[in-house]
């Protein structure tokens, strides 16, 4: 039993933006599974609830007129890892989405959710960093789009703006971002399912046509600073490198210099730092394994 | 004939697995009220004063109660049998509600609500003052002069202290040319993580008090919550439903009494209190963090001279199962590895952490961890392989343990190992193994277990039973040692089924639901007994039974009892074979007969003055990722010697679920506390690492099978000893991988990176 004040239920994108402009306080939710967590803690007891469940608009995986790849906020993990369009473009998001939880949360869970949680261990939000993906907003003004890296202010807090009605409506992969780019995830966790990050890392590559040098590599990071974020020293370091193992190796260390991560009871800042090198050595190596590259 | 030992269905596998068993929650009267808990919000204090004033203005709050309410008698919470000898009896230390809190989630008040919500408002409206004391958490800190005391009646926070003197350990170690290996070994505190959260029900009717509880112990509850409520047992009526296991946290009396007395303040209307899972992990009960120090002196030939124990049990806030945890692990080591001076000192103490209890294996998987990592490092101090050290040093056959009486009656330890050997292929993968020296490592690891079945003579074994024949020639069998998902009703009904004469195991209707109005008394289901002890009662009242109706079937055939015998659900004439009648017509001709009407069933107790040692072992093959440190698991596999197999299936299935424990204990489940506050960090099923199906390798389960001797059906302990060994044989493994000693569990990626770095593995 849930200690919840009203459930409005939303028909349409419109209308969400409505009851959201009608029930400033109450709390979006979809697939729940980070929502109805909080409100059994206690920290969301007696809210109002705006279900956007309803809105099949905002499900499914497609590509727009040029060529971006949209993705529904409201998509659960399982679609995605089993879209072919996710699978041809960007399959390690797919990979990145089928470590959330168990069968049931990735079966409930949407990607919408999990990026609006603002959380910085969230399984999808490093690969969509590191893909600079958009977010597009809609909200009683009209639709705007934000680079994900703006989208998420601090800790917990996405760019939403209730007064406008706002509401997350699609991420975007633009063209240039999934081109001949190829990317690998390495979720690092106490367990092998049911667990959320000690940390995240997501790397891709774009190599020459020769296949010798990195045309483009991008890192992020999730749960190495209170949002996920880039390393971009590290990127800066590699780009236009040749593809050798000294490289990779060199280009791992380097992400001590952006990187965050702080002591916790869960891991300590020294063994984040560590496992955050190793990993990006590791997702890089891949990433080239993937692009047809060889070491 | 001939039902035990086949892999029989588990009488109650369909209903489980098509949900429509029926536990306490679904036996739930519809107008039940909600009870829930305000816990303390500091580790150790006083609570000054509790202002419920807005709660008991929230709509749907029926009465609120606090810890000034309650009545000032104190009551034992250990699901042990009562002992006529008041020294012997458990500590009553536990108050209903507490106005000396004593942990961080303490029970303080309770919400009596007409809905959960209400309930849930109200706990969160009570405003709770306290005054502060200080608090410990560490074992020996908490023997400390000066440290903060739990307790009056135990000066540094000392429960309980015993001792072991073998031998002149003193003067022993002076012998020349000894080595020395010392180790201290620390084991966390972890939980038993039952799918079923503990909870119960509780009205007055007639005058008495009924509680319906996810219990594994329902007569002992009885008496508990008698004794909490200060009223005669008689009048206590307690129901056990099937329930969603419990591994030791239901061998406690845990929100009973409370239940039970809330009910009384609202005139006996039915009260429910239902545990969270966040309220399971800190407010019920836990294993005991046991750390142990070992010495052992060593000849050159790997073998004994001396040895030293001394270990340290954390016992939390409250007595519960107190000292026979630690002392039952102190016990096993003059006996697992006979020497004949060893000197042992084990000590339990109070602590501000939740209470520990009893949990599956009972102070041995903790001291196996120690020892049998001990062992590991005891073996490289002699250049020994480990396995050949064991098969030295090990218990022999022909071992009898003086106070007990156990006796090893077999050559069970290395025909477990041959076994464990053969299928890990230990001999050719070690030496592989040893060439390897990158990134990535593989290990194999061995450790052993000693166990024993039940608790004697420490405390009472009875068990009793009652059978009663049916009209259509089944049989309905009742005793008060419980299923509490272990399979224990199936095994029960294999082994009626064959004392009578059934044709089939499905011709017994054990009861499952104990009800202590109407079951024979019984102990409940603790320890590895629960076959072991009611094949006892089983069998000797099932010989009641048959003579009873092989006396009546004499009265209707004209034979004498002793010429005939019940076969495949038949009375048979034993000299032709002849089948004389169909039991079914024999109970219906005794039920409606004329003249000698008689419905035919027995009853009895057995009193069990036996134990029986059972022995076993397990093989880890471990990867270890240096750099990531991270292990993997790929092979494990159990070999038990639990004397003969009732049911090969369900002794399989109770290995996996052991070895599941022990995965868990060795690589990643650990209860964790704030240092500065007492308060626990981790108590829900995210952040407690318990292991999943994902981290889990096939679970190899196998068998030797020594009939032991002195058991009704040849049977014994397989209850709890598959959780003891896995983890200091995963230790082990991961010491045979990568040379490094890791002398804590669980050994997860923390201490890896922690003792790598140490032992210059890694290099940041």
């Amino acid at each position: 039993m849930y200690d919840m004040s009203a459930l409005y239920e939303a028909q349409s994108v419109q209308d969400a933006i409505e009851l959201r402009l009608a029930h400033p306080d109450a709390q979006i939710i979809a697939g729940g599974t980070d929502v109805l967590v909080q409100m059994r803690e206690g920290k969301r007891a007696g809210k109002a609830l705006i279900s956007i469940q309803k809105i099949d608009s905002m499900r499914g995986v497609s590509l727009d007129e040029e060529e971006n790849l949209r993705i529904g906020s409201l998509t659960s993990f399982t679609h995605i890892t089993n879209d072919p369009l996710i699978q041809r473009y960007i399959n390690v998001l797919g990979e990145a989405v089928d470590m959330v939880g168990g069968p049931q949360i990735r079966n409930a869970g949407t990607i919408g959710g999990n990026t609006c949680n603002g959380v910085t261990s969230a399984d999808s939000a490093s690969t969509l960093h590191a893909w600079d993906a958009l977010i597009e907003i809609t909200g009683k003004n009209g639709i705007r789009r934000v680079p994900i890296h703006d989208f998420y202010l601090k800790a917990g807090t996405v760019d939403l703006k209730v007064e406008e009605g706002e509401i997350q409506t699609a991420i975007l992969i633009p063209k240039a971002s999934y081109d001949r780019t190829f990317g690998h995830y390495i979720k690092y966790a106490m367990r092998n399912a049911m667990d959320i990050a000690t940390l995240g890392t997501s790397v891709n590559a774009r190599l020459s046509p020769d296949k010798k040098t990195f045309e483009r590599v991008r890192i992020a990071f999730g749960v190495a600073g209170p949002v996920p974020l880039r390393a971009t020293r590290a990127e800066a370091f590699i780009n236009d490198k040749e593809v050798t193992l000294s490289n990779i190796e060199a280009f791992g260390k380097m992400v001590l210099e952006d990187i965050n991560p702080r002591d916790s009871w869960r891991a300590s800042k020294a063994f984040r730092q560590h496992i955050a090198v190793e990993s990006a050595k590791r997702c890089l190596m891949e990433s080239v394994t993937l692009a047809g590259g060889e070491l | 004939m001939g039902e035990v030992g086949k892999r029989e269905v588990r009488v109650d596998a369909f209903d489980k697995a098509t949900g429509r068993t029926k536990y306490y929650e679904d036996l739930m009267p519809a107008e039940a009220l909600y009870a829930r808990i305000k816990h303390s919000t500091i580790a150790h204090g006083f609570v000054t004063a509790v202002d419920t004033a807005e709660a008991e203005q929230i709509d749907g709050v029926v009465k609120v109660i606090t810890c000034f309410d309650v009545p000032d008698r104190p009551f034992p919470t250990a699901g042990h049998p009562w002992s006529m000898d008041p020294h012997h009896q458990d500590v009553a230390d536990r108050l209903l509600l507490n106005r000396h809190v004593r942990y961080y989630g303490d029970d303080v008040a309770v919400v009596i609500a007409e809905n959960e919500v209400a309930a849930m408002q109200g706990v969160r409206a009570l405003k709770v003052t306290y005054e502060e004391l200080p608090f410990v958490l560490d074992v020996q800190k908490a023997m400390e002069d000066g440290a903060p005391q739990l307790h009056e009646a135990y000066p540094r926070n000392i429960l309980n202290h015993t001792s072991i003197r073998n031998g002149d350990y003193e003067t022993a170690v002076k012998e020349p040319g000894l080595i020395k290996v010392e180790g201290w070994y620390d084991t966390p505190t972890v939980q038993h993580c039952h799918i079923e959260n503990h909870g119960c029900f509780a009205y007055e009717e007639n005058g008495r008090m009924t509680v319906v509880s996810s219990t594994q112990i329902p007569h002992i509850v009885r008496r508990v919550v008698g004794q909490a409520l200060g009223r005669p047992w008689g009048d206590i009526r307690l129901i056990k439903p099937y329930i969603g296991g419990g591994f030791g946290n239901k061998q406690d009396a845990l929100y009973e009494p409370l239940c039970a007395y809330c009910s009384t303040q609202v005139g006996g209307r039915c009260v429910r209190v239902d545990c969270s899972r966040e309220e399971t992990f800190v407010s019920n009960r836990v294993r005991h963090a046991i750390r142990s120090h070992i010495i052992s002196w060593l000849r050159p030939d790997g073998t004994f001279a001396a040895r030293k124990l001394e270990c340290f049990s954390s016992q939390g806030a409250y007595a519960s199962h107190g000292h026979g945890i630690v002392a039952k692990g102190m016990g096993a080591f003059p006996q697992q590895y006979p020497c004949p001076n060893v000197e042992g000192d084990a000590y339990t103490v109070f602590c501000n952490k939740p209470a520990a209890g009893a949990m599956r294996g009972y102070g041995i998987p903790q001291a196996m961890f120690a020892n049998e990592s001990h062992i590991d490092e005891c073996a490289k101090a002699v250049g020994m392989d480990p396995l050949a050290f064991r098969r030295q040093n090990l218990m022999p056959v022909g071992f009898k343990d003086g106070f007990s009486q156990n006796e090893n009656y077999f050559d069970s330890y290395n025909q477990c190992m041959d076994k464990g050997k053969a299928y890990m292929d230990y001999d050719r993968k070690i030496k592989k193994y040893a060439q390897e020296t990158g990134p990535i490592r593989h290990g194999i690891g061995v450790a052993t277990f000693w166990y024993n079945t039940a608790v004697y003579p420490i405390s009472l074994e009875t068990s009793s039973n009652r059978m009663q024949l049916n009209l259509d020639g089944t049989v309905t069998m009742q005793c008060g040692e419980t299923e509490i998902g272990q399979g224990a009703d199936t095994v029960y009904a294999q082994m009626t089924a064959d004392v009578l004469g059934l044709k089939s195991y499905k011709d017994v209707h054990v009861v499952s639901c104990q009800d202590t109005d109407i079951t024979p008394t019984g102990l409940g289901a603790y320890a590895s007994r629960q076959t072991y002890v009611a094949g006892f009662s089983i069998r000797q009242t099932g010989d009641l039974l048959k003579e009873k109706i092989l006396n009546y079937a004499s009265e209707l055939n004209r034979q004498a009892p002793y010429n005939m015998d019940i076969v495949d659900g038949n009375i048979v004439r034993i000299g032709d074979g002849r089948v004389l009648m169909s039991l079914s017509e024999l109970a219906m001709t005794a039920q409606y007969n004329p003249v000698h009407s008689e419905h035919l069933t027995a009853e009895s107790t057995y009193t069990i003055r036996n134990n029986a040692y059972s022995f076993g072992c397990t093989f880890a093959e471990v990867e270890v990722d240096i750099p990531m440190c991270h292990v993997k698991l790929l092979n494990i596999i159990n070999v038990h010697d639990c004397g003969r197999l009732i049911n090969p299936a369900l002794a399989e299935a109770q290995v996996h679920g052991g070895m599941s424990m022990a995965i868990g204990y060795g690589l990643s489940e650990q209860l964790l506390f704030d240092e500065k506050t007492g308060k626990p960090l981790n108590n829900n099923l995210l952040d407690y690492k318990l292991s999943t199906i994902m981290d889990h390798p096939h679970l190899e389960a196998e068998f030797v099978e020594n009939p032991e001797p002195t058991s009704a059906f040849g049977t014994k302990a397989l209850g709890e000893p598959p959780a003891c060994s896995g983890a200091p044989a995963i230790r082990n493994a991961i010491y045979n991988a990568t040379g490094v000693a890791i002398n804590e569990n669980p050994i997860n990626p923390h201490i890896l990176f922690k003792r790598f770095t140490e032992e210059g593995l890694i290099q940041d």
